[in-house]
């Protein structure tokens, strides 16, 4: 669960997730998108396998730290997995990286399972995605470019906005509770996030 | 059609993350429905959530975690479900994520008139979920007398169009409003103006026709 802290000055982001190098997690995007293509293609067990050690156990770690027991965390993580199986043939490499896409797999399933709340309005914008495919002309060197940039870009957060990031992408912390949690104004976390939303953006405008 | 108000960004961020409450992801959806730029800054936020994944440390799952899944793996790929058809039925211009709610289309809402000019409808959501979400249809020349907010509103704007302190709004445009922002939006179009409003506490409403008409619109 969530740790609390008690004052402002005694805060710190939280321990590990991204105090961590990022090395273990970390490989090659084009990695990604072979396999998930072998995946969705060839319906490829061997491939699945591989994103499933992967992304499975970082899936389950997410769930842990948005407040799911560790059962309930093990099972929708199996059920994530199942997912990305499933859909492997509606992931769009030219949307984002696999990594993102799995993160969306996983927050609809909090959203529906923990938060108890209906991710239908996502998968409304999903499908209709789906239907009508823009054109991005990205490539795939761009992709793996991008997603080194937001990594980049999240790693020199400073540490106020980088905990206010990860209390809402990790621990599911909606912006009220953050304020409450760190004894600040709305307005200030609200502020917090739109910084560290235009450092993200201000790298990602390098590609563009 | 020219969107000139989007949701805030700390709003879209709220929403990728996947903890901003239900009646305000449905506004938010709406408009991505109809904005192509939200939904590209939506997928750029996105990769915050999968950069946060990747570099999580991993914790170890059930010794048979693979095997279950993988029996459970079948040949065949989730098919598409066909949304466009259900879409379709109830007119093109309607959002899908508010289509999905209204069933009928806009015709044939069961409206609450509750004061003259002002009609309104409760729409369906969880639970669990914090705010609500709420049809509002102001006739022509009409005005929501001037009101401040004990939460945040999130309006979108679905027909018609209003004018308020902050601009015109029109088909698209979401009016993004914090707690302490006070304001007297009037319907300029010739139509009616129909809106879809998520809130989050009661809109306190100044002034005594506010204080009559409160308890009444009950957003």
């Amino acid at each position: 669960m969530l740790v609390t802290a008690t004052s402002k000055e005694d805060w710190l982001p939280y321990g590990g997730a991204m105090s961590v190098k990022m090395s273990s997690g970390q490989r090659p995007v084009e990695d990604d998108s072979y396999l998930i293509k072998r995946v969705a293609l060839e319906r490829d067990s061997l491939a699945f396998r591989s994103l499933f050690l992967r992304f499975g156990p970082r899936v389950k770690a997410i769930m842990m730290k948005s407040g799911a027991d560790a059962e309930t965390a093990e099972d929708l993580a199996q059920e994530a997995m199942l997912v990305v199986w499933r859909k492997a043939d509606r992931y769009a490499p030219e949307r984002g990286s696999l990594a993102a896409w799995i993160f969306t797999i996983a927050r609809n399933l909090r959203i529906d399972r923990l938060r108890r709340q209906s991710p239908e309005a996502y998968e409304d914008i999903d499908e209709l995605e789906l239907e009508a495919p823009e054109e991005s002309g990205e490539t795939q060197v761009q992709v793996r470019q991008r997603n080194e940039l937001v990594l980049k870009a999240v790693a020199e957060l400073p540490p106020d906005q980088r905990s206010v990031i990860e209390m809402s992408f990790v621990h599911d912390t909606p912006q009220s509770d953050i304020a409450q949690k760190l004894g600040l104004p709305l307005g200030t976390v609200k502020s917090r996030t739109r910084l560290a939303y235009i450092k993200l953006r201000e790298r990602l405008e390098a590609l563009e | 059609m020219k969107i000139a108000h989007h949701p805030d960004n700390s709003t879209l961020l709220s929403y990728a993350a996947g903890n901003l409450d239900e009646a305000f992801v449905t506004v938010v959806a709406a408009h991505l429905a109809i904005c192509g730029a939200c939904r590209s800054q939506v997928h750029k936020i996105e990769e915050i959530g999968g950069t946060m994944l990747q570099s999580l440390h991993p914790v170890a799952m059930d010794a048979d975690a693979l095997e279950r899944v993988m029996s459970k793996l079948d040949g065949a790929g989730d098919h598409f479900v066909d949304n466009a058809a259900k879409a379709k039925q109830v007119g093109p211009s309607l959002p899908r994520p508010i289509a999905r709610l209204i069933g009928d289309g806009l015709d044939n809402v069961a409206w609450k008139t509750v004061a003259p000019g002002v009609a309104v409808h409760r729409l369906a959501t969880s639970e669990t979920a914090r705010g609500a979400l709420t049809l509002l249809k102001i006739d022509s020349g009409k005005k929501i007398p001037e009101h401040g907010h004990s939460g945040a509103e999130m309006t979108l704007v679905l027909t018609g169009s209003y004018r308020d302190e902050s601009g015109r709004f029109g088909p698209g445009d979401v009016a993004d409003l914090d707690e302490d922002i006070e304001h007297e939006p009037r319907v300029d179009s010739s139509e009616p103006c129909i809106c879809v409003v998520a809130a989050e506490g009661p809109t306190r409403f100044k002034g005594l026709v506010g204080r009559i008409l409160q308890p009444l619109v009950g957003i």
